[in-house]
């Protein structure tokens, strides 16, 4: 698939690899559909993500985006069907989650840690050492604002747009190959969106990261998306390479 | 608006996650409690003619003794009785009254099993002396100054619950006044029985508790309606972290990530404090039996239940919660890469560690004799070896979500201990009584020993097969116990 919607300096850092790893899928959803008590809340009959894309859902309260994520990392059970992440059937395979990190909620942080301790925790749990940990928090010191580190506070007494920035600085420890972040810019303050922003931006722009972001604001995912999927009540409405008439195609699509 | 509030709390009750899974468990409470209160009903019966049997002025020695019931009341009431949550938050910005809502509150503290279970005892006792020619007046103010007392012990300790582990204090009191009466240095109730007696005597002596019974009650309404604040009585206490390295763990290798973690978990939440507190109680719950003090206790099949309880206090207590322990963060631990065995792994070990180090601070019951001390031994082999799995069998279906922050302030849900954690582990404690008694059938005391502690050993021979069975009991279990521990409460 054609890459369209990068901006031009983006284009020129982007190895020419890129393009031949784009051919490569990397997530494979095939008949998924999650039902609750007779209830339809996803059902996706074939979605294939690209390795290196860089893939936004979009939606209203309920379409089944935080719901995709759950099977995707295999938190609740397919009623049918399957989800294949590099060439792992998640929910009979364990063999995905060491290329694969995520964040969903603040039930993804140990509310007792010091947000020091974990990162170490999570470095640990990924084979890095201390060192790697301490570069990659150091690469994102201006992402934490001066409120995360060295603030002797744990993480459960931290606001939850900071918890927001641990959880997602977390992600990225260990170069994961797939990084799944439900709602990032919620709750986060605009300097630190515009800077989550760039991050995100970075991660697309590596040919061997497969970045996957939900939102609810259209504007934040066509930034950092180079590929959007709507979904509506469990379905997907809209699939579309992100171009400059993105946005306006997805508000009139949004605006009832 | 109470009937809208007992409406609320109807729903909660009915619709909490504990309740639709546990309904055996209820069950086997609503046994427990069914029993205690036969028990209390015997004693307020019985205790007139077995008193008036042994030529004791029955209320001249129950008012003696009532000290100690009323701290003993005190030490149960701030280790088990929880301060009943209602959900306050949702609360203050709806047009109802500060005050209402607190009396809602401490009213509901009113109806707790904490109170009620002493009327079985103080109503057939008071009807006893009535029926036997006591002034009914005298009997009818002592016993509501009685239960003024007990109710201040209510209102005590909702006021007490923001303070840490207070109950061990109070035990330690009431064990230092108990044992300098038993050996006559100094006796509490020569002060307090006058008092108790001046109760029944007088007319005017009830008012005294009456009367401090409705300070207590208005200073604590005062103390909550002033405090209802998201910043101050609602407010969540913050403490000042410290990072810890925990670095000579990290030779142990993934078992040694996750043992940092429990040790932060156990070190850094109330929750688990209380816990390990308890654990440590557990180790001088042998003197029951090892001392004459009660004496259905004290032979060798009871001894084996205390080996067991002593040497296993962490691993009863601690060891029944894994993995709720997690709770709060399993999502998390499902997504990393994390093999379950290595996260089994590390619990069981922290068990195991815990097993010798108490079973090492238990060898002061060597005063007790060598024997004493053995069965303690024994009872700490098998439980590493045996009880070790199977509380980490039955966690995986435990599914009660812990809530690790609950330190919320004064309305927050304080108690870390309760019932259900002793009901789960009955069974595993009438195993080893019944090894212990088929060796003594086959050839005594010491081949009942030996079978236990071989049963222990193997177990732990076992204790690969074992955990393979486990872990895939954990991962089949895996997506309903992520959707318990998502509800909180």
């Amino acid at each position: 698939m054609p890459l369209t919607s990068k901006k031009d300096n983006q284009e020129t850092n982007s190895p020419k690899s890129s393009s031949t790893n784009k051919l490569i899928t990397m997530i494979q959803v095939t008949n998924l559909s999650k039902k609750y008590n007779g209830t339809t809340v996803l059902k996706i009959d074939n979605l294939e993500i690209k390795k290196g894309e860089s893939f936004g859902l979009v939606g209203n309260n309920g379409a089944g985006k935080t719901t995709f994520f759950s099977l995707l990392l295999d938190l609740i059970q397919p009623s049918t069907g399957q989800i294949v992440n590099n060439n792992v059937q998640v929910n009979t395979s364990e063999a995905w989650k060491p290329f694969t990190a995520s964040f969903l909620d603040e039930s993804f942080l140990i509310g007792y840690l010091t947000p020091e301790e974990y990162f170490y925790f999570i470095g640990d749990l990924r084979g890095q050492n201390k060192a790697d940990v301490d570069a990659l928090l150091a690469k994102h010191e201006e992402f934490f604002n001066g409120e995360i580190l060295k603030n002797k506070k744990y993480l459960r007494d931290l606001s939850k747009g900071n918890q927001k920035k641990v959880g997602i600085i977390a992600t990225l420890i260990g170069n994961p190959e797939v990084i799944i972040l439900d709602e990032p810019f919620a709750n986060l303050d605009p300097t630190t969106q515009f800077r989550l922003k760039k991050i995100i931006k970075e991660l697309a722009d590596n040919p061997d990261v497969t970045v996957l972001v939900s939102s609810h604001d259209l504007l934040h995912t066509v930034e950092v998306s180079d590929r959007i999927v709507a979904l509506n009540k469990g379905e997907v409405v809209k699939d579309i390479q992100t171009s400059a008439e993105t946005l306006q195609e997805l508000e009139q699509f949004f605006a009832v | 608006m109470i009937k809208k509030f007992l409406y609320l709390e109807w729903k909660a009750f009915f619709r909490s996650a504990s309740f639709s899974t546990n309904m055996a468990l209820k069950i086997l409470m609503g046994f427990v409690a069914a029993y205690f209160i036969v028990v209390f009903l015997a004693l307020g019966i019985g205790v007139f003619f077995i008193l008036k049997k042994q030529n004791l002025d029955p209320i001249v020695t129950i008012n003696k003794f009532m000290i100690y019931y009323i701290i003993f009341d005190l030490v149960f009431r701030l280790m088990l009785q929880k301060i009943p949550v209602m959900n306050i938050r949702p609360l203050l910005i709806f047009p109802i009254k500060k005050s209402t809502i607190v009396h809602f509150s401490l009213g509901k503290t009113a109806l707790s099993i904490f109170n009620i279970i002493h009327a079985f005892f103080l109503i057939p006792f008071s009807v006893v002396l009535i029926i036997e020619g006591y002034d009914p007046l005298s009997v009818v103010l002592w016993f509501l100054a009685i239960y003024s007392l007990l109710f201040i012990n209510n209102f005590t300790n909702i006021i007490l619950s923001n303070k840490d582990n207070l109950f061990s204090i109070f035990l330690v009191v009431a064990g230092v006044l108990g044992a300098l009466h038993y050996f006559d240095y100094f006796n509490i109730t020569t002060y307090t029985a006058p008092f108790f007696d001046a109760i029944f005597n007088t007319y005017w002596a009830a008012a005294i508790p009456i009367v401090a019974l409705a300070v207590l009650y208005y200073t604590t309404f005062q103390f909550f309606k002033k405090n209802l604040y998201l910043d101050a009585g609602l407010s969540q206490k913050q403490d000042e972290a410290k990072t810890e390295d925990l670095g000579w763990l990290n030779q142990f290798g993934t078992i040694g990530t996750f043992l940092k973690n429990d040790i932060k978990l156990i070190k850094r939440n109330k929750r688990s404090k209380t816990t390990v507190g308890l654990s440590v109680m557990f180790l001088f719950y042998g003197f029951l039996f090892f001392t004459n003090a009660i004496e259905v206790y004290n032979n060798p099949y009871m001894h084996i239940f205390a080996g067991i309880f002593v040497s296993g206090g962490f691993l009863i207590t601690f060891g029944q919660f894994v993995p709720s322990w997690d709770s709060a963060y399993y999502q998390l631990m499902m997504t990393q890469n994390i093999p379950y065995k290595g996260y089994l792994s590390s619990k069981w070990w922290l068990m195991v560690i815990a097993t010798i180090i108490t079973t090492c601070l238990a060898s002061f019951y060597l005063y007790f004799g060598w024997e004493t001390y053995l069965t303690i031994v024994v009872g700490g082999i098998y439980n590493i070896g045996v009880n070790s799995q199977l509380v980490l069998l039955g966690g995986a279906y435990t599914k009660t979500p812990i809530d690790l922050s609950s330190g919320k302030g004064a309305f927050g849900d304080k108690k870390a201990f309760n019932f259900k954690t002793m009901l789960i582990s009955l069974p595993q404690l009438g195993l080893p009584i019944l090894l212990y008694w088929i060796g003594v059938k086959l050839d005594g005391p010491t081949v009942g020993l030996a079978l236990v502690a071989g049963v222990g050993v193997l177990g732990l021979a076992l204790k690969s097969t074992a955990f393979k069975q486990i872990e895939k009991i954990y991962k089949s279990e895996k997506y309903a116990t992520i959707a318990a521990y998502k509800q909180k409460g």
